[in-house]
């Protein structure tokens, strides 16, 4: 099974620039894993320490969010595309509204 | 790398600060990173999730819900971000970073900016004072996650 994996700008210069890697996998820790293997600097900024995905780090697959899904074992099939997407956030520090 | 706005961008930023105010506002920046500049096309003014903390906490919890709220925090949605994005590429425009409202509180990044920044995006934020906007920077995270520099903006005098 064939599926895209979209790369956020950001994650780019990772993945030799590419902004999408079509790559073999049947779910989506399979399609994380060979690109991981494929670009093993990818790893740290995808994976905590513990192995598990970040939790600033969404993945979807199509318009799907994988954790309404079946989590990392969602099955993926040809032409699906998996997409990265990292969480966006931020803020003042507290002391704002304990003022 | 700088950034460069037209006027109607720094327009759009500040008047999206004073109408939420006194919470966050956010945003994305599209456009066209160019050489060793990042050339806007287009503001597009995202809603802020902390406004839904139930499905906030979802998507990114919160260490200190009690103290923290849309009054200090701000998250965008993913699928809202998702779709502003594949939109943006079917346009040939590419994300060039994020903006965001400091409420009653200076244009500087704070320590849970840094932590939840990803490199290369430019960082914009705008200070809102009283509900007036006032000073606007931007900022990108240093290779290390150590730090966020100051980045350049220009205005693009259109």
């Amino acid at each position: 099974m064939t599926v895209k994996v979209i790369i956020p700008t950001p994650l780019r210069p990772y993945t030799a620039n590419k902004d999408a890697v079509e790559l073999e996998a049947r779910t989506v820790a399979e399609a994380l894993s060979n690109l991981t293997a494929q670009h093993q600097d990818l790893r740290k900024h995808l994976y905590a320490d513990d192995g598990r995905l970040r939790s600033f780090v969404n993945v979807y697959v199509n318009d799907e969010d994988i954790r309404f899904l079946e989590k990392d074992q969602t099955p993926v099939g040809d032409s699906d595309v998996i997409s990265i997407v990292p969480s966006i956030a931020g803020g003042c520090p507290l002391r704002c509204i304990c003022s | 790398m700088a950034l460069k706005l037209a006027p109607e961008h720094f327009e759009a930023i500040r008047t999206h600060g004073a109408r939420d105010y006194p919470n966050e506002c956010c945003g994305m920046l599209l456009g066209r990173a160019e050489g060793a500049k990042k050339i806007a096309v287009e503001i597009v003014a995202l809603n802020n999730l902390r406004h839904d903390p139930k499905r906030a906490q979802e998507v990114l919890p919160l260490d200190e819900p009690g103290l923290e709220s849309e009054r200090n925090r701000f998250l965008i949605d993913p699928l809202d971000q998702l779709k502003a994005e594949k939109d943006a590429r079917a346009r040939g425009l590419g994300v060039l970073g994020y903006y965001h409202s400091h409420p009653d509180h200076p244009a500087r990044p704070s320590i849970y900016d840094r932590e939840h920044a990803w490199p290369w995006y430019s960082y914009v934020i705008v200070n809102v004072q009283a509900g007036k906007p006032g000073e606007m920077t931007s900022w990108v995270l240093s290779e290390d996650r150590s730090r966020f520099d100051p980045e350049e903006m220009e205005s693009s005098g259109r």
